[in-house]
């Protein structure tokens, strides 16, 4: 096609202090085309599509709009452009109407009633357009979130897009509604809009779009057309495969399970279902391994099981008792009480206090163990005795338990973590991300710690989106789906049906999972 | 790459030092708005407020109602809370000491009327923090408004108890009888005659504040609970995560928070004006405010700050009454600077002062 592209990015660099976000990317987008992009959480399709939109401006690279080479200041700018975007959280005010809502920041002069009338016009004409019925003077707080992402849409529309992207936009939809979703972007593309849709469902990739990007950290590792290319090449250019990841370690020698999960069900703070009816069980002496796209409810089910969160039903046995989690009102220092310990997914945000010295992050979870205090006052020499041994004994660099947690290099920090967690030799150990920004020594480092645990008797349930991590470090392995265990495979399970299954694909084999649910 | 990185001495020094700087700068053109001489005028305000044993007792009386509301406020900050309602429970607390005054001051000493009026003033103080932290708590209503408000209904509520219940019988005064000698501090002047504190009304409370000092900073940084605290106050969610409860934290952090705004009672109904009376809180609790941040939260940054405004409130006092162009509310206005630059500014020059430091510490660790 020598038409000029609707989009065309070239080289395009974005550092947030250590973290490049993105690498070099080059981007073409067709006019009156959808376009997908795929990549797992923290790829960096959201950053690449926030320069796109202005949010952030690129270290270096060109954006061209119609092929003209443009600079995107904000997102004013960008929607002058005829830039419009949908994003996954939606940007409405709750307590106004689908006509407030539209015309916000585009009232055209100081007196709505005008502007009002007019954008009702308006409004109307885009409706039939587009087959886009909402209700005009509806408040959005009483909307379901398929319509209010509509307004989303309508929105973007009113101010003349011609390029619309779509940030994770089935996130929060029901399937019909994202049937709905697709039909809309159907007709939009016939309308000669272009669509700029971001997911990390390849089932929506395949039925929706034209042509597909895959990202992978930070770097646009392909770009297909949707026809020429299958869910098995995506999902494995997605996954990619990183550094051969080996562990040493003998087979597992399981004994009686020491954890077991009935039913769960989570819902989150939206309403949302995120865990589904989710069963299986832990043995001492084993590593089972959850894999999955991040998003896909092993978040919650880690919360959950660790006390975080709470749950619609389900039950829990550990360590011989039965806890309903419907009902139960156990925090994550009963749980810990259970021996069960947790190395969260996201050490910054909830497994260390950054401006907290590395001592006192040695015994967070902790701290109300005896053995760190004397009478009413905390015993601070007991605790930097048993920093300094953790510290020796993790190879945590700089030595030095005064220093400020946030001052560690993230594989220190998540060994500080570790060794917290891990010293207290709990029966049940939950594991998250035990590798993210990790540097290969420490990972090297981290996983043997696991396996040693493993060898120790005890259970260890590793979530990780990393596969090769899980393939390398779990006995069994289980991958979750949209909120449920779509199926089992051993340790030694092909990597491509792993990432199919990851991928929404039905497990046709159906292995039998009886030994799991019990 | 984050803040927090500075060395202390910057911290607790430099900054607070560039912050009142820039409030004197600014009251020194105000000053010179007016037509006097302000290096004159600080000359004055030093000399009211240090310069002679009178001066200096008036500056610590100040200072010991400032330590007490500045750690009821620096409390609630290491929880992450803003409690603006130091007014109104310092207010309330004034009802603890009354009762313990008014009971027991016929028939035992004051050195065994002053427990009580610490656990009175301690305990009221608390209970007028309860329902907007359990509300907090509980029901994410925010404790800056809710503390506000109450602010507003213990003074109501004062009036209302002063004009009925605790009048003193007779009396046309919204304020209660006099307390007997069982409910008098000794005056400091009284107990150290050397230091010719003359007719100051600074009295032992200082030192159940300085003691209120000590014991805050071990349960800040020596107990499981200030732990929890302080936890819960840099990051909520891995607070959670360590199973500290959100809900007990905010609540008993407030209670306690509460206290310490209660027993500014103390100073002001049993050392100093031996009854109840309306309005005694006069803006102490809101310049508590001012005092934690000032003092960076911690106790004894919030002496030193204490001490200063002891002296803005004195010095201020002997300033106006040197200098008539000089009003009682330019003093107010001057105290308004410094809050504002120490408070509500703080964080003007931070940023500058950071990158000041950072670029250099940077470097040498790279060279190291």
């Amino acid at each position: 096609m020598s038409e000029t592209p609707a989009i065309e990015l070239r080289g395009i660099n974005k550092s947030f202090g250590p973290v490049h976000a993105n690498k070099n990317i080059d981007l073409v987008v067709k006019k009156g085309s959808i376009h997908g992009i795929v990549g797992e959480n923290g790829a960096g399709k959201s950053t690449l599509m926030s320069i796109l939109y202005g949010f952030y401006h690129a270290d270096d690279g060109d954006i061209l709009v119609n092929g003209k080479k443009v600079t995107i200041a904000d997102s004013k700018a960008a929607i002058g452009m005829g830039i419009g975007m949908v994003h996954q959280h939606f940007m409405l005010v709750d307590n106004f109407t689908v006509l407030e809502n539209v015309v916000l920041g585009a009232e055209d002069s100081a007196m709505l009633a005008g502007g009002l009338d007019r954008a009702r016009i308006e409004l109307k004409r885009l409706e039939e357009e587009y087959e886009l019925r909402v209700d005009p003077d509806a408040l959005i707080q009483d909307l379901p979130v398929g319509l209010q992402q509509r307004v989303e849409i309508l929105k973007a529309l009113y101010r003349s897009a011609e390029v619309l992207i779509l940030d994770e936009p089935t996130g929060v939809l029901t399937p019909p509604e994202a049937d709905h979703l697709f039909k809309i972007l159907e007709v939009l593309k016939k309308e000669g809009k272009t669509i700029l849709l971001i997911t990390h469902k390849l089932r929506e990739i395949m039925a929706a779009t034209d042509s597909v990007s895959v990202m992978r950290r930070g770097e646009m590792v392909a770009t297909r057309e949707t026809q020429n290319t299958s869910m098995e090449e995506l999902a494995e250019l997605m996954v990619g495969r990183s550094v051969l990841l080996r562990v040493d370690k003998k087979p597992a020698v399981p004994a009686e399970p020491v954890m077991e999960v009935e039913n769960l069900c989570v819902t989150d703070q939206r309403g949302v279902q995120v865990v589904k009816d989710v069963s299986f069980s832990v043995r001492a002496g084993e590593i089972v391994g959850i894999a999955g796209v991040s998003g896909n409810g092993q978040s919650e089910l880690l919360e959950t099981l660790s006390g975080i969160r709470r749950a619609t039903q389900g039950r829990l046995k550990i360590n011989g008792e039965t806890i309903d989690l419907g009902t139960s009102t156990l925090d994550a220092a009963d749980m810990r009480a259970r021996s069960m310990g947790h190395v969260p997914e996201d050490r910054h945000r909830m497994g260390l206090i950054n401006s907290f010295s590395e001592y006192e992050n040695s015994i967070l979870g902790y701290h109300r163990d005896p053995a760190y205090s004397s009478g009413l006052l905390m015993n601070i020499a007991a605790i930097k005795e048993n920093a300094v041994a953790e510290i020796g004994k993790y190879d945590i660099r700089p030595p030095n338990p005064m220093l400020k947690t946030a001052s560690f290099s993230g594989g220190n920090q998540q060994k500080i973590v570790l060794a917290r967690e891990i010293e207290r030799d709990p029966e049940v150990l939950l594991v998250g991300q035990p590798t993210r920004g990790v540097d290969i020594g420490a990972i090297e480092f981290i996983h043997s710690r696991l396996v040693e645990l493993r060898d120790a008797g005890k259970g260890i349930l590793l979530v990780s989106v990393e596969l090769d991590e899980i393939r390398a470090l779990a006995d069994r392995i289980l991958v979750m789906f949209d909120g449920r265990i779509v199926g089992e495979r051993g340790a030694n399970a092909d990597e491509g049906e792993l990432g199919l299954l990851m991928a929404g694909v039905e497990d046709n084999a159906k292995m039998s999972v009886e030994g799991d649910v019990r | 790459m984050s803040a927090g990185q500075l060395p202390r001495w910057v911290d607790y020094g430099l900054i607070p030092f560039v912050n009142l700087a820039a409030a004197f700068l600014v009251s020194g053109l105000v000053v010179v708005l007016i037509g006097e001489n302000p290096l004159e005028a600080v000359r004055i305000l030093l000399w009211g407020s240090l310069g002679y044993g009178e001066g200096i007792g008036f500056t610590l009386f100040y200072a010991t109602n400032f330590i007490f509301t500045g750690l009821a406020v620096a409390v609630a900050f290491h929880a992450g809370l803003f409690n603006i309602g130091g007014e109104g429970q310092a207010y309330v607390g004034g009802l603890g000491v009354t009762f313990a005054c008014l009971a027991l001051d016929h028939i035992v000493p004051w050195y065994v009327t002053l427990p009580f009026a610490i656990v009175g003033s301690a305990l009221m103080g608390a209970a007028w923090a309860f329902i907007p932290a359990w509300l907090q708590a509980t029901r994410g209503s925010h404790v800056v408004i809710t503390t506000i408000m109450f602010n507003f209904i213990a003074s109501s509520l004062m009036v209302y108890l002063l004009n009925s219940a605790l009048k003193k019988p007779g009396s046309m005064q919204p304020e209660t009888r006099t307390f007997e000698a069982g409910g008098r501090l000794p005056f400091l002047n009284d107990v150290f005659p050397s230091f010719g504190f003359g007719y100051a009304p600074v009295n032992l409370s200082l030192f159940v504040a300085l003691a209120a000092c000590v014991l805050i900073w071990l349960l800040i940084w020596r107990t499981k609970l200030g732990f929890e605290i302080r936890s819960f106050g840099a990051n909520a969610t891995a607070a959670v995560y360590a199973g500290i409860s959100p809900v007990r934290t905010i609540v008993i952090t407030m209670l306690i928070s509460g206290g310490l705004a209660g027993m500014m009672a103390i100073n002001e109904i049993m050392g100093s004006q031996h009854r109840l009376l309306i309005d005694f809180v006069s803006g102490y609790g809101f310049v508590g405010i001012a005092v934690a941040l000032m003092g960076r939260a911690h106790p004894v940054g919030i002496v030193l700050a204490a001490i200063l405004f002891g002296m803005l409130y004195q010095g201020g006092a002997e300033l106006s009454f040197e200098m008539p162009n000089i009003t009682r509310d330019m003093i107010i206005v001057i105290q308004g600077l410094v809050i504002l630059f120490a408070g509500a500014l703080e964080h003007m020059f931070r940023p500058a002062i950071t990158r000041l430091f950072t670029p250099s510490r940077a470097l040498a660790a790279e060279e190291a």
